[in-house]
């Protein structure tokens, strides 16, 4: 039973744009996959979503960003879960983010990052694929 | 190993969400940690909120855990999506409508999909809820799955279950049809500043009353109270019911039975659980396969396999 659990994704957007297509695509890609999206609203700061990743417990933090300053929110994000022992959770971003800056979120503990038109299924394909390995680290509850 | 049970117990949010992971998940870890869960909880004020897709409960719970906080008590707050059937997935927005208390560290939010539960929860609400309340939270607001006439797991959950109604949405024909209303200790219109507020309004008061009625003295008197919660009115007024509600069951013993209740009724559904599945795995096995190939019916075989507790032969041919 444990073995069938969904996958449990956090999608929220870090800074003060309001474009949502990208994100509201990203749920639905998601859903569509089995998984268990939990939306958080807009304008979110790095703070909230990460005390809303952890009252979620989710497997997944997901941030959609396409204005500047991720490279300051974006690394923030990792390090407030970090330190509020949250450090499981797999982190990934994509937007709007420049291939140069791609080399600090990794640094930063970001796993992925999906840049400017990436297509869903990519994001499916790896998501899936994390959680098979995870599952396969997991001692059988 | 941390005891995570007793980092719940200290009202710590990362070990209470993953105690709910594990419920939800059906994993045994949780399992076994809820004996001193249910012996923990019991204290807190369970609040139903229910009512038809789109009529605004996420947006008045975010209101009513903005008056609860303000009158200095810690909230939990576990809000049920519907899943998909074919996919399983689910996209849980009600948090969306919350995200003023994301800060507070007095307010736990939980998104749950219903994972194919039909009754406008999911199966593992009720042990969510005793997660929160031992965790310490004073008031557990529940908010359903849009909801029609039947999806009512929620009235067995909550100590108060307030219903929402909105005009316009045809709730004069839905409400004769009575399954919302009958449930209620309070009753809210919300959407007050639409079109056909009044006319809903007055046959809410014209039903109500009639219920009322009929009912003993000394009786819950519900009340059709009135908000507009996208503009912030109406939760003082709704807080207050609540509080009366709970006032009311307290002095007549009610609270505390209610817990009782949902106790009699969880234990009685894990039973069955629990004694189908030991009963399948061992010499019933035969009897679910005889019902698969259709050479047994399936009452016949629910009837042998009960007679197999007694030590009866289980009759497979």
């Amino acid at each position: 039973m444990a073995a069938q659990r969904p996958l449990r994704v956090l999608l929220a957007k870090l800074g003060m744009d309001t474009h949502t297509v990208g994100i509201t695509v990203v749920a639905h890609a998601l859903r569509e996959a089995g998984m268990e999206v939990i939306f958080t609203g807009l304008k979110q700061t790095p703070e909230a979503v990460a005390s809303a990743a952890i009252q979620e417990d989710v497997d997944v933090v997901g941030i959609s960003t396409l204005s500047a300053g991720h490279t300051r929110s974006l690394p923030r994000l990792a390090r407030l879960l970090r330190e509020q022992g949250a450090q499981d959770k797999l982190l990934v971003a994509g937007g709007v983010i420049p291939e140069e800056d791609v080399p600090l979120l990794e640094e930063a503990g970001y796993a992925r990052i999906f840049t400017m038109g990436t297509d869903t299924r990519e994001i499916v394909a790896y998501l899936v694929q994390w959680h098979r390995s995870q599952r396969d680290r997991e001692p059988a509850a | 190993m941390t005891d995570l049970a007793a980092e719940v117990l200290a009202g710590r949010p990362a070990a209470g969400a993953r105690l709910i992971r594990w419920l939800e998940d059906g994993d045994a870890r949780g399992r076994a940690l809820l004996p001193r869960i249910h012996a923990a909880a019991g204290r807190a004020h369970v609040v139903g909120v229910t009512g038809p897709p789109g009529a605004g409960k996420s947006t008045l719970v975010d209101l009513l855990v903005a008056e609860e906080r303000s009158r200095g008590r810690r909230v939990g707050v576990l809000a049920v999506d519907p899943t998909s059937p074919f996919t399983g997935g689910a996209i849980l927005g009600d948090r969306l409508r919350m995200s003023r208390h994301a800060l507070d560290a007095g307010v736990f939010i939980r998104s749950m999909g219903s994972r194919g539960a039909h009754g406008g929860l999911s199966r593992s609400t009720y042990d969510a809820c005793l997660v929160l309340d031992a965790m310490g939270h004073e008031v557990i607001f529940v908010e359903t799955v849009g909801v029609g006439q039947e999806e009512m797991d929620v009235v067995g959950l909550a100590h108060t279950t307030v219903i929402l109604a909105v005009p316009g949405l045809g709730d004069e024909v839905q409400a004769l049809k009575a399954g919302l209303l009958e449930a209620g200790e309070v009753i809210v219109i919300n959407k007050a500043d639409r079109d056909g507020f009044e006319q809903t309004r007055r046959h809410l008061e014209l039903l109500l009353h009639l219920r009322e009625g009929a009912r003993p003295e000394g009786h819950w008197r519900t009340p059709l109270l009135v908000a507009t919660a996208s503009r912030g009115e109406g939760a003082a007024a709704i807080v207050d019911a609540l509080d009366a509600h709970r006032a009311h069951l307290e002095a007549g013993g009610g609270f505390a039975a209610a817990a009782t209740r949902r106790d009699e009724r969880q234990f009685l559904s894990l039973a069955r659980a629990a004694l189908t599945d030991a009963l399948l795995r061992g010499r019933g096995g035969a009897l679910l396969a005889q019902v698969r190939d259709r050479s047994l019916d399936p009452y016949t075989a629910a009837t042998r396999l009960a007679a197999l507790l007694g030590g009866a032969d289980p009759g497979v041919t």
